[in-house]
């Protein structure tokens, strides 16, 4: 059955993935340009040369971070919308310390800076979990209001306190922060491009989620408080403390993808430095199943489409924003397909349409 | 002094309020239906760019009076798909309602910000609608100019609180919308079909948040921008449960949003020594602590909000 779940499973991602791709192609003809070249460009104009590719793990690092934070939210019974806001600052929490203590050196600063970051994220992401928890205020209205309001906060800082003396001298004002000390980078893994080693880190905390939520206590908690709240509430686990407990922690990882992409990429706190990496983020965790396994191949696939849907827009004037238009027919169409998904009589259904196509394709006798 | 500063407040306040207004009735009807629209941002955005389009191309020519009127109508219209859309995901797939809001938001955001670079590219406005001052209503003293003084949207869009409050409340189909919203099982049983009915609420609901987003851009700001809806359809949603899911309730709860807005720009143009960037929070600021504070004040609202009916399931 299993085998069965994971081909149906499959197919359902890919009637998604077909159904996305309708939508992008009639925005795309209505504005004139054509889908194909479009999608051949958006597809293999990244691994034409190496800094194509090392662009797509740039990309995929925040999201994979991203995406982890909001997959331990989802499995908790919590919607965290707002990583966009919890990102923000942690980026504001990591580039404070950075630039605090600039004579520190790297094995202590820049532990202490993603810590920072994390910090950020989840203090910012901990009011949205206590006004659930004390005050039922919907999380999902609540991340979204919070992340208008970290983005205020963010220009006033880097307008404000936190401007690079530098941009006031020479008085062009570019908002943006001083660079940070060197102490505070993350090392380059290919030279001369932009990968970093966010990369590693990413991915080794992919393994620790996956441990934390299937192999330890705490996170069998905080999934038993998402999958059954009134079971759960009758074991003895507290569910309003495992909300707020996971909305931190989803935040602190929105943060730590902040910290990662100043430490890594920028080098200093600048403006729309997420790109948008909060909302995909969420796309993600979707595409990738909640699960740590699938996350990491959703973000190298949406890594690639991000660069590949910015070189269309340098090469064929095709506008970036029409990720945005994949995103949600990507989402609206995942969303769809879990009703289908989590029927027995479908599923039971799907299994025998599968299993004739094996008989007769093994041909064995029947 | 202080007098000029209320004044301007409130008479810019009233038709600030419009947008939310029209989004959150018809946001209402979705909820007290029984589903929560989400996406009402991302119809708010098509709204605003769709209505916005047709108002620009007629700008110059001999059809030029009635751009604004064919945009608003097909503004109603792209909502309407758009809502269409929304209930076919959330009614008929019964898929996870907030989420699939968050899509139809990008989506919707997308699909407005692609056409615009397209279209249109840079900053380019309209001529709006004119202010219709109603004949011996506006001369009224101080109230003239803050109530009767203001496009003919502002008052289609103030109409609509008692219209809403009637068809909710004193016609067969709000009785329905009730009931899917409240009882589907028993409304089931009484031989409504709630899936039909929510449908019909969704179509309406987007037609109105439509509308509001079209308002935006062809009376409040007479331009189209990527950001020019900036979270006023979550706003909408949040006002829903702020005004107790009845039409009197979310036009205090527009008004209290767009004077908080207003309030803002006073600030600014004042010249007050405030941080522009806190002043511009303000509004979201305070939907939190209305959210938060809400909760207290207990009514009864739809109790099925966000479940999905199914026949087959007992619950």
């Amino acid at each position: 059955m299993n085998r069965f779940k994971l081909l149906y499973g499959g197919s359902i991602v890919a009637l998604a993935a077909l159904a996305a791709a309708l939508g992008a192609a009639l925005v795309l003809s209505a504005i004139g340009a054509s889908p194909a070249a479009t999608f051949v460009t958006i597809f293999t104009g990244p691994f034409k040369d190496v800094f194509g590719l090392t662009e797509i793990l740039v990309r995929a690092v925040p999201l994979i971070l991203v995406a982890l934070g909001i997959a331990i939210a989802f499995r908790s019974g919590i919607i965290n919308i707002g990583a966009e806001g919890q990102m923000l600052m942690g980026i504001l929490a990591a580039t404070a310390t950075a630039l605090a203590l600039p004579t520190w050196p790297k094995a202590a600063l820049l532990p202490l800076v993603i810590l920072a970051g994390a910090l950020g994220g989840a203090l910012w992401a901990g009011i949205a979990g206590l006004l659930r928890a004390r005050l039922g205020v919907n999380e999902i209205l609540s991340t979204v209001m919070l992340n208008y309001i970290a983005a205020q906060f963010y220009t006033f800082f880097l307008r404000g306190p936190m401007i690079d003396p530098g941009e006031l001298e020479t008085g062009s004002g570019t908002p943006q922060s001083m660079r940070l000390p060197e102490a505070a980078f993350l090392d380059r893994i290919v030279p001369g491009t932009r990968l970093h080693m966010g990369l590693v880190l990413a991915l080794a905390l992919c393994v620790c989620v996956w441990f934390f939520l299937w192999r330890t206590t705490w996170g069998f908690r905080l999934r038993a408080a998402g999958a059954e709240a009134k079971a759960a509430r009758y074991a003895g686990i507290h569910v309003p403390g495992s909300l707020v407990a996971a909305m931190c922690l989803s935040g602190a990882f929105a943060g730590i993808a902040g910290a990662v992409e100043v430490c890594g990429v920028h080098h200093r706190a600048i403006e729309n430095i997420t790109s948008g990496y909060g909302f995909a983020g969420i796309v993600v965790a979707l595409f990738g199943a909640l699960h740590p396994a699938g996350i990491v191949p959703a973000a190298f696939f949406f890594g690639l489409l991000l660069v590949g849907s910015d070189m269309t827009q340098r090469s064929a004037g095709v506008p970036a924003n029409m990720i945005l238009v994949l995103m949600g027919v990507l989402i609206l169409c995942i969303v769809s397909a879990k009703m289908y998904l989590n029927n027995p009589y479908a599923q039971e259904r799907a299994a025998r349409f599968f299993a004739r196509f094996r008989t007769s394709g093994a041909g064995e006798p029947s | 002094m202080t007098h000029d500063l209320v004044y301007n407040i409130l008479s810019l306040g009233v038709p600030f309020s419009v947008a939310l207004l029209l989004a959150s009735l018809g946001e209402m009807f979705n909820q007290r239906a029984g589903v929560f629209n989400l996406g009402c941002e991302g119809i708010m955005c098509m709204g605003a760019f769709l209505g916005f389009l047709p108002a620009f191309f007629l700008k110059t020519g001999p059809l030029a009076p009635y751009g604004i009127v064919l945009g608003f109508a097909v503004a109603a219209a792209a909502g309407v798909v758009l809502g269409l859309l929304f209930a076919l995901v959330t009614v008929t797939f019964r898929a996870e309602q907030g989420i699939a809001g968050i899509g139809l938001q990008m989506l919707g955001w997308g699909v407005a910000g692609t056409l615009f670079r397209h279209f249109i590219g840079g900053v380019t406005g309209v001529e709006g609608l004119a202010a219709w001052s109603i004949p011996g209503l506006s001369r009224i003293p101080f109230l003239g100019g803050i109530l009767f003084n203001h496009n003919p949207m502002v008052y289609v869009a103030f109409l609509m609180v008692p219209a809403s409050w009637y068809v909710l409340f004193k016609t067969p189909w709000g009785l329905k919308v009730r009931a899917a919203g409240t009882e589907p099982r028993a409304a089931d049983s009484m031989g409504i079909n709630v899936n039909r009915v929510r449908y019909q609420a969704l179509m309406l609901g987007g037609a109105m948040a439509g509308l509001g987003g079209a308002y935006l851009s062809l009376c409040q700001a007479k331009m189209f921008a990527d950001d020019l809806v900036a979270g006023r359809g979550f706003i909408a949603v949040a006002l829903v449960y702020f005004g107790r899911w009845s039409p009197l309730g979310v036009l205090g709860g527009a008004l209290l949003f767009s004077l908080a807005q207003s309030l803002q720009l006073a600030i600014q143009v004042a010249g007050i020594k405030f941080p522009y960037e806190f002043a511009v929070m303000l509004p979201y600021v305070l939907v939190i602590l209305v959210l938060s504070l809400a909760r207290k004040a207990r009514m009864r609202g739809p109790t099925h909000l966000g479940v999905p009916f199914n026949r087959e399931m007992r619950y």
